[in-house]
């Protein structure tokens, strides 16, 4: 996939409130951000600090407030739940901190399962999964059910889903929450690798100091709002 | 790239593989499911055969006591069984005697039939008194093959009487012994005549035992100073649901006469069969309503617990329609296994239980009904197949709620507890 826009996310004045009875707690207030096609970003911050409810609502699972979110030329706020799925099917991959993948599907089904909503053949799904699982250093264990692998296997089986169809943007949610030091730091590597060869936009919360290292450019959020934004 | 709303069509292979390994991924909730659906099929399939193996043995019991599935009297005869009401033998009538040959018509027979008294040397008893011709009688009603003791009759010439078991136990006489019949004939004087007791038929129903004594047509006409015509002719078709045609074909055939079906003259029997309709369909609903509820909440379950899964799905970009039919390909494939163990269990019972069932300690109640003591299940290719689609739609009409809960949810919601 070639990226269409200069912007591949583009945030304007976006706030978030959530309503907990009478109570209402501003998430994020008015967000200005503009990530470049094929920029890793990482959004840092203490929990609480709103990064996970931006990358929510830049994966179009959320809808902001006010403001207005811009991904691959769309505004998201006018589209339809059936168009931000196929939104999220084309354009966007994604990496959650736990629970990646789907239990009754192989490492293999799991990295497929997106392809195959695309349509994509038999033949050359199963070609492309098997390049990318052996590319995240997961050959042999294909066939393994999710329930089969260690906690750094099933993120790199995540990862290996979210890039096998080269979507324009990937967003992963504290990837390595969940792994060591050792794992953290293969992921991580791979993701830069792909950033760079593919041309593909990372955005990546986190609130470790050694995952921020990977980041060309570092957003920190701080109560909602963006208190520093530093290109490396 | 498309970003048409279009572009995702249902991806068949991959629902249909989820749904099948989720089935399976809590193995006790899905085979008590499943268990369920079978039991609750057999209890159907199973029920019906024995209803309406007992519905059937008592209308083949109605249709065999001389009515047949389609009578034709004279008009008036039916109010006033007499002699004075004929009507002329089939081979007088060439469109009757067409009809009775064609394939419509599996048998027919011609009698006579008036009310009459029978005397012994000890008692006397009103009976119906019935000329018939025995070689016709065979295979239509019961009395070609109920004679126990003594012989059937040999013609429509014979002079012997064939008389029921409790009659004779009644009568206080026995085989070879003579009796007297009497009746009137047409010009309303006594008709008399001594018979010598030939044979002794013996039914299920005591009425018919006592009610009916049997003698050729020809010595019946003798009897009574009557011409060639006969009181009825009794037809079977080959289905006793399915008379319409054949009482069209009928009535055109002797369009003078009165031409009934057994349900209009046994309307009783008649009701059994519309009640036993009625019975099947609020037994199955009552069967179906219970499974649902254990469907419904089952899949309602498995909703719940995957709302995560859910979630993530959506995240990856599966649309609503495609997590609706996740659920729904569940379901059916729960009911489709479950109706196939359902089929085989009602087969497996039943077919052992081909020569009936002795139910001779609860029959004696029943004989006024047509029971007899050997009850034979009736597996009717109708009630299979309507218990196995009403399980079927119905059971996927259950699943559409949990179904729907599952495609409406919203993909925050559900993968919240892994995001925040």
């Amino acid at each position: 996939m070639t990226n269409e826009n200069t912007n591949a996310v583009k945030c304007r004045q976006v706030s978030k409130v959530f309503s907990q009875g009478e109570l209402a707690v501003n998430a994020l207030t008015d967000i200005d951000l503009d990530m470049a096609a094929g920029e890793f970003v990482c959004l840092s911050g203490s929990s609480g600090s709103g990064k996970t409810t931006l990358l929510n609502m830049i994966g179009g699972l959320d809808v902001a407030t006010a403001g207005e979110i811009t991904v691959a030329g769309k505004r998201l706020d006018k589209m339809r739940m059936s168009e931000l799925a196929d939104l999220r099917l084309h354009h966007i991959g994604f990496v959650f901190q736990a629970y990646n993948l789907i239990p009754v599907l192989s490492a293999r089904e799991n990295v497929e399962f997106v392809m195959q909503l695309q349509g994509i053949e038999a033949d050359q799904r199963r070609k492309n999964a098997m390049e990318i699982l052996e590319q995240v250093g997961l050959t042999g264990m294909e066939d393994r059910r999710p329930a089969e692998l260690s906690g750094g296997q099933q993120q790199r089986v995540a990862v290996a889903r979210a890039i096998v169809s080269k979507p324009a943007l990937i967003l992963a949610d504290e990837p390595t929450a969940n792994l060591d030091s050792e794992n953290s730091d293969k992921l991580m590597t791979l993701m830069r690798e792909l950033n760079s060869q593919i041309g593909t936009t990372f955005i990546i919360s986190t609130h470790d100091e050694g995952v921020m290292a990977f980041a060309k450019r570092l957003v920190r959020l701080h109560d909602g709002r963006i208190v520093s934004d530093e290109t490396k | 790239m498309s970003m048409s709303t279009d572009s995702q069509n249902i991806s068949w292979s991959i629902v249909f593989r989820i749904a099948w390994r989720n089935l399976w991924r809590n193995h006790r909730r899905s085979l008590i499911m499943l268990s369920a659906i079978a039991l609750g099929l057999w209890g159907m399939i199973w029920m019906t055969a024995l209803m309406r193996g007992m519905v059937d043995q008592m209308i083949d019991s109605s249709i065999k006591t001389l009515s047949g599935h389609i009578q034709i009297h004279a008009p008036g005869y039916l109010e006033d069984p007499s002699i004075e009401y004929l009507i002329p033998p089939p081979d007088e009538s060439p469109t009757l005697q067409s009809l009775l040959g064609s394939d419509d018509v599996v048998a027919w027979s011609q009698r006579i039939r008036v009310p009459a008294v029978i005397r012994s040397e000890r008692d006397v008893f009103a009976v119906t008194l019935v000329g018939i011709d025995p070689a016709k009688e065979k295979g239509l009603s019961f009395i070609g093959d109920s004679v126990t003791e003594g012989d059937y009759l040999t013609s429509v010439d014979d002079s012997k009487l064939l008389v029921g078991k409790k009659l004779l136990e009644r009568l206080e006489t026995r085989l070879n012994r003579r009796v007297v019949l009497m009746s009137q004939d047409p010009e309303n004087n006594i008709a008399e005549r001594g018979f010598r007791i030939g044979g002794m038929f013996d039914t299920d129903l005591e009425a018919t035992e006592t009610g009916y004594v049997f003698a050729g047509l020809e010595t019946v006409r003798k009897m009574l100073n009557t011409g060639p015509g006969v009181s009825e002719v009794s037809l079977l078709g080959h289905d006793y649901r399915e008379l319409d045609a054949l009482l069209d074909k009928t009535q055109s055939a002797v369009p003078d006469a009165d031409v009934k079906t057994w349900i209009a003259q046994d309307p009783y029997m008649g009701s059994m069969l519309a009640v036993m309709d009625g019975f099947v369909l609020v037994w199955f609903a009552v069967i179906f309503l219970a499974l649902s509820f254990g469907l419904v909440n089952t899949l309602l379950m498995a909703v719940f617990e995957r709302t995560r899964e859910i979630g993530l799905v959506q995240a990856l970009g599966m649309k609503s329609t495609n997590i609706l039919y996740m659920v729904l390909i569940e379901s059916v494939i729960m009911l489709l296994i479950g109706l196939v163990a359902g089929n085989i269990l009602s087969w497996l019972t039943i077919l052992p239980l081909q020569d009936g069932i002795d139910v001779s300690s609860v029959a004696a109640g029943m004989e006024f009904a047509g029971m007899s003591s050997t009850l034979l299940p009736a597996v009717k290719t109708f009630d299979v197949v309507l218990a196995n689609l009403l399980v079927l739609v119905l059971g996927i009409a259950a699943s559409l709620f949990p179904a729907w809960r599952a495609s409406r949810k919203v993909p925050i919601e559900a993968i919240t507890r892994v995001w925040q």
